[in-house]
C-alpha cells in the first residue's frame, strides 16, 4: 500500500449526517473567519493610524460607550446562539435512533473492538454494515473507558464500562473507512484502530450469510444460558417462581413499585447485571446479580439468545430481525 | 466593605487586623464547605440510585457510639466557646481548663472512631478484597461503606488538625501570650473547631440514621 | 534618591530569600520555580513532537510516550499556567498596584511557595520512578483500577499543590478588600486587580473539588474498589463529572490573569483608558461565574444526559459572550490611542489575535454536532493551546516584559525582544494550525502512532515547534542578561498610570515610603504628542 507523504485535506463524508456536520462546522467557521479577518484589519488600521507620534485627529468620542456596547454585546449573543441551535438540532438527530434500525452490539476491550452482527457473525476490529440502511450499536466495555469513532461518519460515542450505550447511522456510500479508539485507555491505546466496510445491502447480507466458523450463535447463547444456570430457574419446570422468558423481548411488563417496562436489550441487561434495579411486579426478589460473573462477550449472546426466544426463529442469518 | 481602606494606628489597627484575620477565617472555611460539599453530593447521588443498599449500609453502623461521638464533640465546641469568652475576661486558668477538655473529648473522639473503624475491620466491611457482603446484602453496599471511610476519614483528618491547633492555643495560654488584647487566636482556632463539628452533625445523620 | 536598599538589594543571603515575607521576593520564587517546570513540560512536548515525525511511532514506544504526555499535562497545567500569572506578577504587582505594603497575609504566601514546591516533588518523583501514564485527566476506571503507574504519588503531588492554589486566592481576596489604599475604590481598581480578584474565587470555590475528586481516586485505587467502579455499582462518570467542575473553572484561573494584563499593557502602549472599564470588569466576574457552569461541554460524548449536554451547550455559547466583548473594548482601546509597539504590545496584540482564533475554535467544539466529530481529537489539542499558549503565556510573557523594569529596575534590550516575539508568535501558528486541520481529518490524540495520511501535518507542526522553542529560549537569556547588565530603568520608564509605577524601580521593601492616596480612576492617561 502506498504511503502518500502529503495528507488528504480532505475527510470523506460517509454517512448521512457527516454533510450536517461538515455544513454547520463550515458555516461557524466562515463567520468565524470573517470576523478575524475584521477584527485583524481594524486593528492593524488603528495601530498604523494611530501610531504614536502621527498626525491623525484625535477628538473625544461622540458616540456614548454604552450604546456601541449595547449593539455589540447583544448581536454576539444573537449569533452565538443561532449557531447553538443549528448544532443542537443536528445533535438531536444523532441522537435519536430510529425505531426497527439493525442492532449490532460491539465490545470494547484492551486494545481491540469485538462486533457481534445480529446473526451472531463475529469480527475483530471490523465491522461490515450495509450501506442506506439504518444501523444501531450497542456499545459496552469490558474494561476501561473507549471510545468509538469513524472520522468519516463524523460520529463517535465514548464506551463505558458496567452500562450499555448505542450510536447509530445511515452509512451513504461504500468504502472502507477508518475506525479509531478516541479515549486514552492505556498502553495500546493508539494501535485500538480498525475498519468499517459498508457494503450494498445485499453484499452485505451474502457476507453475514457466509456465517463463521464458530457455529450457530442460537446454539451458542443456549449454551450459556444452559452453564451460567439461567435454566434452573426461568425454564419449566423448576422450584422457582421465576418469569417465563420465552416471546418476552419487545413486551412490556409490570415492574415494582407501578408502571411499566418495555423489555428491550437494556432492560434485560439490568437485569442480568442488577435484579434489583427495576423488578418485574409479582416476583420474589431473589435473582442473583451476575455482575462480574458474565463477562461483555457472553452478555451479548445470552441477550441474543433470549431475544429470539419464542419468536418462532431459531438460528435464522436474517439481518434486520427486531420484533 | 470599605469603600476604600483608610490609614489606622494603634487600637484601631488592631481591630482592623482582627477583621482581615477573620475574613480570611471565613474564606478558608468556604473551601472547606466546598470540599465536604462535594462529598454530601456524592453521597445524594448514590444514595437516591441505590436506597436500599444504604439503608442496609445503616444498619451495619453502631448508632450509639455515633451518638456518643456527637455529644462528646457538641460537648467540645461549647468549651470552645466558654474558652473564647474566658479569654476576653481574662480569665486565664479558665481558659487553660476549657482548652484542656476540649483537647480531650476530640482525642475521644477520635478513639471512638478508631474503635468503630476496627470494627468494621474486624467484621469484614472494610471495602476491597477482604469484603465480605453476607447473605442478602447488596452489592453496593461497598459504596455506602467506602463514602462512610472517606467522609468520616477525612473529618478525622480535620479533627486531628484541630487538635493541633487547640493544643498550640493551651500552649500559647499557659506561656502567657493570651489576652484580652490578644484574644484572636482563640477565636479563629474556635471558627475552624466549630465549622469542624457543624460538619459531623451533617455526617452523623447520613450515616447513623439512614438505616433507621 | 533614597539611601535605602532596594528590596533586591537589602540582603544577599540565602536565608533573607529562602524566609523571606517581602510579596516581591516570593513572586521571584515562584518565578524561578515556574520557569524551571516549563523548561521539563517543553522538553516533554518537544520529545514528543520529533516523535510524531515519524508515523511509525517507532522513535519512543508507546508507554513512554504515554508517560510524556501525562508529564507535559500535569506540569504544563498545575505547575505552570495556574500559578505564572496570579503567583508571579500577582504576588509581585498586586500590593504595589493598591498601595499597600504587603498581601494579607504574608507568612501564608510563603508557606503557599513551600507548598508548592512540596506538591512539584511529588510530581517530580512520580516521573522520576517511571511515570503515570493516564493523562493528566485521570479517568477512571483507567487511572483508578487499571494503570501500572505512579497515580497515588503524583495525584497526592497535584494535591498538595492544590492548596497552594487554596491560599494564594485566600490571600488575595483578603489582600483586595482590606488593604487598598485611601481613596481606591472598587470601581477604580487597575482591571489587573479586577482580574486576580476573580480568578482568586475561582481558586477558592473550585480546587477544593479537585482536591476531594482526587482523593477519592486514590481511595479507590488503595481500597481496590470504589465509587467509580461499576463492579460494585459506581459511575466511571461521575468522576468526569467532579473532574471538570473544577477543571473547567480551572481554565478561567488561566486566562483571566492574562486578560488582565492585556488591559494594562493595552492601555499604557495606547496611552488610553480601556473603552468601557465598567463592562470590562462586569464581563470578567460573568466568565468567572459562567465558567462554573459549562463543565459537561467536555462530556458530550461520554453518554452523559442528551439534555444536560444541551444545557451545558448552551450555557458554554453564553459564556463566549463576554470574552468577545473583551476583545471589541481592546479593539476599541486602539482607536484614537498614541500606539507604540514595544515588547509587552506586541504581545497584547499577540495575545488579542490568537485567543480569538482559540476562543471561535472553542465555539465549534461548543456545537455538539461538530463536538461529536472533533472531540478527542487534534482539533482539541489545538484549540486549547491556541487559548493557553497563543492566549495565556503570551499574556505572561507580556506582563514579564512590562514589569521587568519595575522587578528588576533595569530595562532589557528592546529589538530583541520584539524578534523574540515575532519568532513566538509565528513558530505557535506553525506547530498549532496544522493541527486543527489533523483533528478535523480525524486524527485522535494522544496517539504514538497515527496512519500516513496525517504524516505532512505532523511535520510542519514540529517545524513549528522548533521556531516556538527559540522564541521562548531567547527572554530566558536576554531577561537574565538584563537583571543584571541592563541600563537603569528608573520609577516609571513607560510612563505609565498606576500606583506601581509611583515607587522606585526596584521598590523598597516596603513598597512605599508613605501610602499613596488616590484621588482618580485608573488609566487616567493624556495623549502624548510623541
Amino acid at each position: 500500500m502506498t504511503t502518500p507523504f502529503f495528507s488528504t485535506l480532505w475527510l470523506e463524508e460517509a454517512s448521512t449526517v457527516a454533510k450536517r456536520t461538515d455544513f454547520a462546522a463550515a458555516g461557524l467557521l466562515a463567520v468565524s473567519v470573517l470576523l478575524v479577518a475584521v477584527l485583524a484589519a481594524v486593528n492593524l488600521y488603528f495601530i498604523i493610524r494611530y501610531r504614536r507620534g502621527s498626525p491623525a485627529p484625535r477628538p473625544p468620542a461622540r458616540i456614548p460607550s454604552w450604546k456601541i456596547e449595547t449593539f455589540w454585546i447583544a448581536a454576539t449573543t444573537v449569533c452565538f446562539l443561532g449557531f447553538f441551535a443549528w448544532g443542537t438540532r443536528i445533535y438531536l438527530d444523532i441522537e435519536r435512533p430510529p425505531a426497527g434500525a439493525d442492532e449490532i452490539s460491539v465490545i470494547g476491550r484492551q486494545w481491540m473492538w469485538d462486533v457481534r452482527q445480529p446473526n451472531g457473525r463475529r469480527e475483530f476490529n471490523e465491522l461490515h454494515v450495509p450501506t442506506h440502511t439504518p444501523i444501531r450499536l450497542l456499545l459496552t466495555s469490558e474494561d476501561v473507558i473507549h471510545s468509538f469513532y469513524v472520522p468519516a461518519f463524523r460520529l463517535k460515542q465514548d464506551v463505558v464500562p458496567g452500562k450499555q450505550v448505542s450510536l447509530w447511522f445511515n452509512a451513504s456510500k461504500e468504502g472502507t473507512f477508518s475506525l479509531f479508539c478516541s479515549e486514552f485507555c492505556g498502553s495500546k491505546h493508539a494501535n485500538m484502530t480498525g475498519v468499517i466496510v459498508a457494503e450494498s445491502p445485499g453484499r452485505y447480507a451474502d457476507w453475514l450469510a457466509q456465517g463463521d466458523a464458530m457455529g450457530d450463535s442460537f446454539a451458542r447463547g443456549e449454551t450459556l444460558f444452559l452453564r451460567y444456570g439461567c435454566s434452573g430457574c426461568h425454564t419449566q419446570p423448576s422450584s422457582v417462581h421465576a418469569p417465563s422468558l420465552e416471546g418476552i423481548y419487545g413486551r412490556r411488563v409490570p415492574v415494582t413499585g407501578g408502571g411499566f417496562a418495555l423489555v428491550d436489550d437494556f432492560y434485560l441487561r439490568d437485569c442480568i447485571l442488577l435484579p434489583g434495579k427495576v423488578a418485574p411486579a409479582g416476583y420474589p426478589l431473589i435473582m442473583p446479580s451476575f455482575q462480574g460473573v458474565v463477562p461483555e462477550g457472553d452478555l451479548v449472546e445470552l441477550i441474543a439468545y433470549i431475544k429470539r426466544l419464542g419468536a418462532g426463529d431459531r438460528g435464522g442469518s436474517t439481518p434486520g430481525m427486531t420484533p | 466593605m470599605n469603600p476604600a481602606t483608610p490609614i489606622v494606628t494603634g487600637d484601631a489597627a488592631a481591630e482592623a487586623r482582627a477583621t482581615t484575620n477573620q475574613l480570611g477565617m471565613w474564606v478558608f472555611l468556604t473551601t472547606e464547605i466546598l470540599l465536604f460539599g462535594g462529598m454530601f453530593v456524592v453521597y445524594s447521588l448514590y444514595r437516591g440510585v441505590y436506597p436500599a443498599a444504604f439503608r442496609q449500609g445503616g444498619q451495619t453502623m453502631d448508632f450509639w457510639l455515633g451518638t456518643l461521638n456527637t455529644a462528646v464533640l457538641l460537648t467540645s465546641s461549647l468549651f470552645m466557646a466558654v474558652a473564647d469568652r474566658a479569654v476576653r475576661a481574662n480569665r486565664r486558668r479558665q481558659v487553660t481548663a476549657c482548652l484542656l477538655v476540649t483537647i480531650l473529648l476530640g482525642l475521644a473522639f477520635l478513639g471512638i472512631k478508631s474503635y468503630e473503624y476496627h470494627a468494621k475491620y474486624a467484621a469484614h466491611l472494610v471495602p476491597g478484597s477482604r469484603f465480605r457482603a453476607g447473605g442478602g446484602r447488596a452489592p453496593q453496599l461497598q459504596i455506602f461503606l467506602f463514602l462512610y471511610f472517606a467522609m468520616t476519614g477525612l473529618h478525622a483528618v480535620h479533627m486531628i488538625g484541630g487538635v493541633a491547633a487547640v493544643s498550640w492555643l493551651l500552649a500559647l495560654n499557659v506561656r502567657g501570650r493570651l489576652s484580652p488584647a490578644r484574644a484572636e487566636p482563640v477565636t479563629m482556632v474556635g471558627l475552624y473547631w466549630h465549622f469542624v463539628d457543624c460538619i459531623w452533625v451533617f455526617l452523623y445523620p447520613l450515616f447513623y440514621l439512614v438505616g433507621r | 534618591m533614597s539611601e535605602k536598599a532596594d528590596y533586591l538589594a537589602v540582603d544577599y543571603s540565602m536565608r533573607s530569600w529562602f524566609c523571606t515575607l517581602d510579596h516581591k521576593r516570593i513572586g521571584l520564587l515562584y518565578l524561578s520555580s515556574i520557569t524551571v517546570f516549563f523548561a521539563i513540560g517543553a522538553a516533554a512536548a518537544a520529545a514528543m513532537r520529533i516523535a510524531l515525525l515519524s508515523p511509525s511511532g517507532d522513535l519512543i514506544v508507546s508507554d513512554v510516550y504515554n508517560r510524556l504526555f501525562t508529564l507535559h499535562g500535569v506540569i504544563m497545567i498545575w505547575f505552570f499556567l495556574i500559578p505564572a500569572v496570579p503567583n508571579v506578577l500577582g504576588n509581585f504587582i498586586l500590593p504595589l498596584m493598591i498601595g499597600a505594603r504587603d498581601v494579607a497575609f504574608p507568612r501564608l504566601n510563603l508557606a503557599s511557595w513551600y507548598i508548592f514546591m512540596t506538591g512539584a516533588s511529588l510530581v517530580l518523583y512520580a516521573i522520576a520512578a517511571g511515570g503515570v501514564d493516564t493523562g493528566w485527566t485521570f479517568y477512571t476506571p483507567y487511572s483508578s483500577t487499571y494503570s501500572n503507574s505512579h497515580v497515588m504519588v503524583m495525584a497526592a503531588g497535584v494535591f498538595i499543590a492544590g492548596f497552594s492554589s487554596i491560599f494564594t486566592g485566600l490571600n488575595f481576596i483578603v489582600t483586595i478588600h482590606r488593604m487598598r489604599a485611601p481613596g481606591l475604590t472598587w470601581f477604580r481598581l487597575p482591571l489587573f486587580v479586577w482580574s486576580l480578584y476573580s480568578t482568586s474565587i475561582i481558586l477558592v470555590l473550585a480546587t477544593p473539588v479537585l482536591a476531594l475528586t482526587l482523593l477519592l481516586m486514590a481511595l479507590e485505587r488503595g481500597f481496590g474498589v470504589g465509587i467509580f467502579d461499576p463492579k460494585i455499582g459506581g459511575d466511571p462518570l461521575l468522576f468526569q463529572h467532579l473532574f471538570w467542575f473544577y477543571s473547567h473553572p480551572a481554565v478561567y484561573i488561566m486566562i483571566l490573569p492574562g486578560m488582565g494584563v492585556v488591559s494594562e499593557t493595552l492601555a499604557c502602549f495606547s496611552r488610553k483608558a480601556i473603552y468601557g472599564y465598567k463592562v470590562m470588569a462586569f464581563a470578567i466576574l460573568m466568565i468567572a461565574t459562567l465558567g462554573f457552569l459549562v463543565w459537561g461541554h467536555h462530556m458530550f460524548v461520554s453518554s452523559q444526559s442528551v439534555y444536560a449536554g444541551v444545557v451545558f451547550s448552551l450555557l458554554s455559547f453564553l459564556v463566549s459572550v463576554p470574552s468577545a466583548i473583551k476583545v471589541f473594548n481592546w479593539t476599541a482601546t486602539l482607536h484614537r490611542g498614541s500606539i507604540r509597539l514595544d515588547a509587552p504590545m506586541l504581545y497584547a496584540l499577540g495575545f488579542m489575535g490568537l485567543f480569538t482564533v482559540g476562543g471561535l475554535t472553542g465555539l465549534l467544539l461548543a456545537m455538539m454536532a461538530v463536538d461529536v466529530h472533533v472531540h478527542g481529537t487534534y482539533f482539541v489539542v489545538a484549540h486549547f493551546h491556541y487559548v493557553m499558549v497563543g492566549g495565556m503565556v503570551m499574556a505572561y510573557m507580556g506582563g514579564i516584559h512590562y514589569w521587568w523594569p519595575k522587578i528588576s529596575g533595569r530595562m532589557y534590550h528592546e529589538w530583541t525582544a520584539r524578534i523574540a516575539a515575532l519568532l513566538i508568535f509565528l513558530g505557535f501558528n506553525l506547530t498549532f494550525f496544522p493541527q486543527f486541520v489533523l483533528g478535523y481529518l480525524g486524527m485522535p490524540r494522544r496517539y504514538y502512532t497515527y496512519p500516513a495520511e496525517f504524516h505532512s501535518l505532523n511535520v510542519m507542526s514540529t517545524a513549528g515547534a522548533s521556531i516556538l522553542g527559540l522564541g521562548y529560549l531567547l527572554p530566558l537569556f536576554y531577561l537574565t542578561w538584563s537583571f543584571f547588565r541592563g541600563p537603569m530603568a528608573g520609577p516609571n520608564p513607560w510612563n505609565a498610570t498606576g500606583l506601581e509605577w509611583r515607587t522606585s524601580s526596584p521598590p523598597p521593601t516596603e513598597n512605599f515610603a508613605a501610602t499613596p492616596v488616590v484621588t482618580t480612576g485608573p488609566y487616567a492617561y493624556e495623549p502624548e504628542e510623541k
